[in-house]
């Protein structure tokens, strides 16, 4: 089938302002949107620029705003883009070139969380032991693979012109916070209670939206809450 | 303008490999850094599947012997054998390390790492299958990728993300560092170090179905060759069974270990017919070249080139063919394979519990590579002679401990048995190691090449030729091999490389010019596919996935060597062999 791409473009060495592009691409309607980008770039106009790697929806390259919402490029079939689509940046991110936003402000907030284990305790010669039901407490946030699509859907996130830690900061301190063989819980929730921190969540529920990896990242935002006010992590 | 680093100790590449070395090396070495053409979480060990294969016997009784046997038959005895009982061995120790590092492995009921049963794990040398495979859901990769960042994070190791390195520096046999372009700004960075590890992982782009990222491209693999050190067994390329039919997006055998089983148009599990023990839990390569078989008597889906893997519970239960014969449940399968599950709803439109999923193998692993000792030293020559400062690991690497053909879960294991071993040896080495002098202009050849491409004046574009190439590959060069046919492969593979230097490209500016980085890479590809065709052509027999129908059978008299390819300074390949090591396990024939 004929597809119709629009593509929000900006080239900081030439560009003083964002314009669109547009082409025309034959594809399948079981190809995926990132067939599409790759058409253009590779036979129509190589200056486009956009990460990708995987291309199946798990390195979390390809976050994009496709048709008004935060999707994974490489998730995203023709049959449900439709044979017009729109593709834009990612919000609320500077733009380097093109699709390409600057992501270090991102990874930053997510090393102020501590994502890592935190437990100084001697450990044993084998593996520790830790029972199905303390496994299971975390599960959902560990499926998170760092794309931005949620923080990046965030009105909050918008509102504060970036300096909120966003949600996904937020689904990695869940990650070990609620891990029993962790003891830094205190710690992350005494940098999530900040001004800029998890109160600045408003429940807009657009992060759950945009998360391709079906996180329920507000029902994670909640426990966080929970456990900030009541002082108890459980 | 250039911009000057200086490193004791240099990683290129942070998938598994990259950062299990960094990790171990800047325990003692502070002044380690990690440079990634990606983000490192963006890296492909992220998108293994099924498990990390570890002897623990948590489930059943196992032992590091029957998995050695296991890894050592699984590459049709071209494993050194050496290589594969330290990977047999250390991957308990490696395994429960992750754990201690928090990676959330699934549970016992008691409460211990969960395992699972895979493709050519074994108890009792060959008696059947064994729960060996330990897991977090189908993401195991996922999980350690991100484990091992967290502690890099946690160690304050020092990132370059989004550089693209472009070339080593290597003088008189000794790695002086390394040059890349921050893709970013388009700038040159020189990295001089003491140390240098390459942990660039595979080059699965070669192939047009592949199971592999499109960043898979090989390129510092490719930079080795151009400085005239050897390539190993660049033959031996995993073609997996379970790729999406068309896609090639990769299904994880954990399917299999859950009892899914391959299904023919007349509904027929004809993997009993090829491999009466094992069935579809016999290895990788023997199940590619089954279904190929299967499709060519006409017996594929409604006469075309693909069959179905087979997940329903209505079906695994009809075969028995669950973990220990056990009753499986499809709230079971959901539990255990949530991410396969959903690439097949998403990718072909099928309901894995109710029908079966249309797949092709794949273009999946390099088992060759840069040749390393046992602790990641890359070898100059197949006398053992060593590169000093120059260490690899990872599926870039071959140590050789895949054979010709790799077992299921070995990659992850690999990753993180010699990644290890690659980053205290580095450690060691730079603890003794003095810098070396640099070049004049180290960033010569770097400026040079870029320049060529940036400014190509020809006709020809990048992805034509990677289409062309990419397709005369998967003809010629893929599960069934000939030697007439491998040669028009290695003919057009050069025609192209000829071609390659009269492209043009779009994009001549700095910024993100991913244009001028995927138009080098292809130059990458092209070399380590000419390497490969070159080598398949070389190797007259039959062996692991390495399968020739004019020489049908494995030639242990003439052909027990790994095969090392070296660029010669006339710009033509040369061919050298290194005995395969043995020590436990004499060659025999390999059944399923």
């Amino acid at each position: 089938m004929k597809v119709h791409v629009k593509i929000q473009r900006f080239n900081p060495e030439v560009d003083k302002a964002p314009y669109w592009s547009e082409h025309d691409v034959e594809a399948e309607p079981t190809d995926r949107v990132l067939d599409v980008l790759n058409q253009v770039k590779w036979f129509q106009d190589g200056t486009l620029a956009y990460r990708r790697s995987c291309a199946h929806g798990i390195c979390g390259s390809d976050a994009l705003r496709i048709n008004g919402r935060n999707r994974l490029a490489c998730k995203v079939l023709i049959k449900d883009a439709g044979s017009k689509i729109t593709i834009q940046p990612l919000m609320g991110l500077p733009i380097v070139k093109d699709l390409v936003v600057d992501m270090d402000g991102f990874f930053a907030k997510y090393r102020a969380i501590k994502p890592y284990l935190i437990n100084d305790e001697p450990t044993p010669e084998r593996e520790r032991l830790q029972n199905q039901k303390d496994r299971a407490r975390f599960d959902d946030t560990t499926k998170c693979i760092l794309c931005a699509a949620c923080t990046t859907s965030c009105p909050s996130f918008w509102a504060a012109n970036g300096e909120y830690i966003g949600p996904a900061a937020i689904v990695q301190a869940h990650r070990f916070t609620f891990d029993s063989r962790d003891r830094g819980g205190q710690e992350r929730l005494d940098i999530l209670a900040d001004e800029m921190g998890v109160w600045r969540c408003r429940t807009s529920f657009n992060c759950v939206e945009a998360c391709p990896r079906g996180i329920d990242i507000v029902k994670a935002i909640a426990e966080v809450k929970k456990a900030i006010t009541s002082g108890k992590i459980e | 303008m250039t911009i000057h680093h200086q490193f004791d100790a240099l990683v290129i590449g942070a998938g598994g490999a990259g950062l299990m070395a960094a990790l171990h090396c800047s325990k003692t070495v502070k002044n380690t850094a990690v440079l990634s053409k990606l983000y490192p979480t963006r890296s492909h060990t992220g998108t293994a599947q099924g498990g990390v294969a570890a002897p623990l016997g948590n489930m059943e009784e196992d032992n590091w012997e029957w998995y050695m046997y296991d890894t050592v038959k699984g590459g049709d005895y071209l494993v050194d054998q050496d290589a594969a009982e330290v990977l047999a061995k250390e991957s308990i120790e490696a395994v429960i390390e992750l754990e201690h590092m928090g990676l959330p492995f699934d549970r016992t009921p008691d409460g211990k790492i969960e395992q699972r049963r895979f493709g050519g794990h074994t108890r009792n040398f060959g008696e059947a299958p064994v729960m060996r495979s330990c897991k977090a859901a189908d993401r195991t990769g996922h999980m350690i990728l991100q484990t091992l960042y967290q502690q890099c994070i946690k160690q304050n190791v020092k990132f370059f993300d989004e550089y693209q390195v472009i070339d080593l520096i290597i003088e008189d046999n000794v790695c002086k560092g390394a040059v890349a372009v921050q893709i970013l700004t388009g700038e040159i960075h020189v990295f001089h170090s003491k140390a240098t590890l390459l942990a660039v992982g595979g080059f699965g782009r070669v192939w047009s179905v592949t199971s592999n990222a499109h960043s898979l491209t090989g390129d510092t693999v490719a930079t080795v060759l151009r400085h005239h050190l050897p390539l190993e067994d660049m033959e031996f390329f995993q073609f997996h069974p379970t790729g999406i039919y068309k896609m090639g997006v990769l299904l994880s055998e954990a399917l299999r270990g859950e009892g899914a089983v391959f299904i023919n148009d007349r509904g027929e599990r004809f993997m009993e017919r090829y491999a009466p023990n094992m069935k579809d839990l016999a290895s990788r390569d023997v199940c590619s070249r089954c279904i190929y078989l299967e499709v060519r008597e006409g017996r594929g889906i409604n006469g075309k080139d693909y069959v179905f893997i087979d997940a329903t519970p209505e079906t695994i239960n009809k075969y028995k063919s669950g973990p220990g014969g056990k009753t499986v449940t499809a709230e079971h399968l959901e539990h255990a394979l949530p991410d396969v599950f959903e690439m097949a709803r998403i990718y072909l439109g099928v309901e894995p519990l109710k029908e079966g999923i249309p797949i092709q193998p794949t273009a999946h692993y390099a088992m060759g590579g840069i040749p390393t000792d046992l602790d990641g030293r890359v070898l100059a020559d197949a006398n053992g002679a060593l590169v000093q400062g120059l260490f690899a690991a990872g599926e870039c690497a071959c140590v050789s401990v895949h054979g010709a053909n790799r077992l299921g879960t070995n990659s992850l294991v690999d990753l993180i048995v010699f990644g290890r071993r690659g980053g205290r040896a580095m450690a060691e080495y730079v603890k003794h190691a003095d810098y070396s002098v640099l070049p004049k202009n180290p960033e010569a050849y770097t400026l040079a090449e870029l320049d060529r491409i940036r400014h190509g004046r020809g006709t020809d574009k990048a992805g034509l030729i990677r289409l062309e190439m990419q397709k005369v590959m998967m003809d010629h060069v893929g599960v069934f091999r000939e030697g007439p046919t491998i040669q028009q492969a290695l003919d057009k593979v050069r025609e192209l490389q000829a071609r390659y230097q009269h492209i043009a490209i779009d994009d001549r500016g700095s910024t993100f010019n991913t244009d001028l980085l995927e138009a080098w890479e292809l130059g990458c590809l092209l070399d380590l596919a000419e390497v490969t065709a070159l080598s398949a052509l070389n190797r007259t027999e039959s062996r692991g996935a390495h399968w020739r129908e004019d020489f049908p059978r494995r030639d242990d008299a003439g052909w027990l060597k790994h095969t090392f390819v070296t660029r010669q300074a006339n710009g033509a390949l040369a061919i050298t062999y290194k005995p395969v090591v043995v020590t436990k396990f004499e060659p025999k024939e390999r059944k399923y």
